[in-house]
């Protein structure tokens, strides 16, 4: 088995000249060169994930990505004047907007009046010029081998490089704006750190015409630290997004995506309790129809011991969409009273969606609570006809239904605006919603 | 007119094909509270439903009349519009939609449907805050997902709180005493009670005659076997209670 070369795909050989054709251009020297072309072997050994590699098995992105599109070149004026209502999903929160437009940072566009305790970056400068906070953290949060993140590495261009100094209360959310202006390809990878005791909201957006997106964020959450974190994916194309999280002690983190009207989007998150006595929600909701296709792939891997989190996913699904979860709790050796569980249902409007499911328990300690729930089901007539029966109307009552299903998830969001945001991005796929007789 | 006549009506469950109400023939007169007994089987809750549109139920013969006017082929909200209001025998939890914004949406969808404007949220706050008050249902409960977390006796008393705010011309309440303790069958009573009106009828559905201490019919109906067997005065369901049903089983066998 060993030496069998795989026949590459036209995409992976595309991706393959991209890299030797960029690799002189790509920024960062020594370490950083060196972190690439590991990566890129890395990539190269396994191609592009498909259907036979466990974590993959749903979204076969060796039969998705079929051609690969151009590296994106640098944003023209025209191009960054589309992108001036990206991300307007957030408005009413007036974050500080930094935005990207084709995976380059537009600092123009971009919020960078001073505040203390902030340190803001691009990525590319960071990578150029050599950080002190790269140097530390690139990479490290979360290792993993997985194929979609090494080519991340691998292409990385731009993206932030956030430093939330200890004891800081930010005074706004944060917002990274990516905006797709051409049908390109870019790969954008941002470092966050929260430091001791600081807290921070952060949102990320994506919207913009169908590209090929493969996005990295690392997180690291430091003791003591508070962080909310949403991403909301509203693009066409094929966007694969890493998060990938190292939470210290006495911490707290939410992070929430939504997913609607989008092509096919992976989002996998790795995240790693490293600190006791930390908790920590990952959400979603997904609100899928036509050939929309969403995989959530977590890892979650408790390093300590009193660590709790929960993680709830719901899917709505019309047309002939497909919904994935996939849910791995890894409780290591000596990560006693760890208590986590994990929800994921999905609510199938049409005959022809698809909604899978597979959450796994990996438990190495003998004193922890640890479970996981899955379900599938259409809406339910009893309550549609109750509904009715008042004076609702089908379509309606449909939405309520719907609306309430979700609700469940997003009521859970603890910050109150971003909660209100969200269910309005929700409110609106609904009403356009066509509910069929 | 009537307010309600139905004629001959003959109702099968769809999937099952099981026959369920055999020629039953009904007549309701505007204000006029009518209770409906019998036996468990008779076609009761069915009745209820095929008044209210629940899906499931065929229709293979007779007809069923508001105001003169076929509702057989109107949907259950259109009913609802009409003025025919369902009280659940067991009353839905509907997680996640809060009993206010439930009310208000029912409310301003039969008004809309009616072709009346909508209520203001003042004037809807005041109504309810009366109206619940009268039930003994606390503002918190309607903050809530609806029905969600009710005991037995609260979901009995909001769906009559749903009444007292929809005002139906014709409330057909199906077995509204199961399940409640002698307190709560007062509130609920005297809730239903207050809604008596010459304008709005009727349709109690009970078991027992307990529940018609409470709310005094003007007439009763035995219903056996998927048709009315005899109708009489209130005095009925206190012969019924001494006597059973048995009598009605055999006859109608």
């Amino acid at each position: 088995m060993a030496d069998v070369t795989p026949i590459k795909t036209p995409a992976e050989q595309a991706l393959a000249a991209a890299y030797d054709g960029a690799r002189g251009r790509l920024p960062g020297q020594g370490a950083i060169a060196s972190l690439r072309e590991n990566a890129f072997k890395r990539f190269d050994a396994q191609g592009l994930p498909h259907r036979r590699v466990e974590e993959w098995k749903y979204t076969d992105l060796r039969t998705l990505l079929r051609d690969a599109l151009p590296l994106a070149t640098p944003p023209d004026a025209q191009a960054k004047a589309t992108a001036t209502g990206s991300g307007a999903v957030f408005a009413s929160l007036n974050p500080r907007k930094l935005v990207f437009v084709d995976g380059a940072f537009v600092p123009e566009m971009s919020d960078l009046t001073p505040e203390a305790g902030l340190t803001i970056g691009s990525m590319a400068e960071a990578l150029l010029k050599g950080d002190a906070l790269v140097a530390v953290h690139l990479g490290k949060t979360f290792e993993s081998d997985d194929a979609a993140l090494a080519l991340n590495t691998a292409m990385m261009g731009d993206g932030a490089v956030i430093r939330i100094a200890a004891g800081t209360a930010l005074a706004r959310p944060l917002q990274l704006v990516n905006f797709t202006a051409t049908e390109t390809s870019n790969y954008t990878r941002s470092l966050i750190v929260v430091e001791k005791g600081a807290k921070a909201v952060i949102a990320e957006t994506h919207d913009g015409c169908a590209a090929q997106v493969n996005t990295a964020l690392e997180l690291v959450v430091g003791d003591e630290a508070q962080v909310d974190y949403f991403k909301i994916v509203a693009t066409r194309g094929i966007h694969v997004g890493s998060l990938l999280m190292s939470v210290g002690r006495n911490a707290r983190f939410d992070t929430f995506v939504l997913n609607q009207e989008v092509g096919i989007v992976r989002n996998q998150s790795f995240v790693r309790f490293a600190g006791e006595h930390s908790t920590g929600a990952i959400r979603g909701v997904n609100l899928l129809r036509g050939e929309e296709h969403v995989d959530n792939t977590l890892l979650i891997e408790h390093a300590a011991a009193h660590c709790a989190g929960r993680e709830q996913f719901k899917s709505v699904l019309d047309g002939e969409s497909h919904s994935v979860f996939q849910g791995k709790i890894v409780v290591k050796p000596g990560a006693q009273k760890t208590d986590s569980k994990m929800m994921t249902r999905a609510l199938l409007l049409s005959d022809k969606a698809e909604a899978d499911n597979k959450p796994e328990l990996e438990i190495f300690a003998d004193d922890v609570v640890c479970g996981h729930g899955a379900t599938a089901g259409a809406l339910d007539p009893t309550l549609k006809f109750y509904l009715m029966s008042r004076g609702i109307d089908e379509a309606q009552a449909e939405t309520l239904l719907i609306q309430a299903f979700i609700g469940e998830t997003v009521e859970e969001i603890p910050h109150e605006g971003f909660r209100d945001a969200v269910m309005a991005a929700a409110l609106a796929w609904l009403e356009t919603r066509e509910v069929k007789p | 007119m009537s307010l309600l006549e139905i004629k001959n009506l003959h109702v099968e469950i769809e999937d099952e094909g099981k026959k369920i109400l055999n020629g039953l023939t009904l007549t309701i007169e505007k204000g006029q509270v009518a209770a409906i007994m019998g036996p468990n089987g008779s076609g009761k809750s069915t009745l209820a439903y095929v008044l209210a549109g629940r899906p499931g139920y065929a229709v293979t013969e007779g007809d069923i009349l508001l105001d003169g006017e076929s509702i057989l082929d109107m949907q259950p909200n259109e009913r609802a519009a009409k003025g025919v209001f369902l009280a659940f025998q067991y009353p839905v939890e509907v997680p996640g939609v809060a009993t206010m914004t439930f009310l208000r949406t029912a409310l301003n969808a039969q008004r809309k449907l009616r072709g009346e404007a909508e209520v203001s949220t003042p004037e809807f706050i005041k109504l309810v805050r009366e109206r619940s008050g009268e039930l003994g249902i606390n503002q918190d409960m309607l903050r809530r997902g609806v029905n969600v977390g009710f005991s037995g006796g609260e979901k009995k008393r909001a769906e009559i709180l749903q009444m007292a705010i929809l005002q139906p011309r014709l409330a057909v309440l199906d077995e509204t005493d199961s399940g409640l303790d002698i307190d709560a069958l007062r509130i609920v009573s005297e809730g239903v009670n207050r809604l008596r009106s010459p304008e709005r009828s009727m349709v109690v559905i009970t078991h027992y005659q307990r529940l018609l201490n409470y709310i005094v019919p003007d007439v009763v109906h035995v219903l056996a076997k998927g048709r009315v067997v005899r109708t009489g005065g209130k005095e009925l369901a206190l012969e019924l209670e001494a006597k059973g049903y048995a009598q009605y089983t055999d006859e109608a066998a």
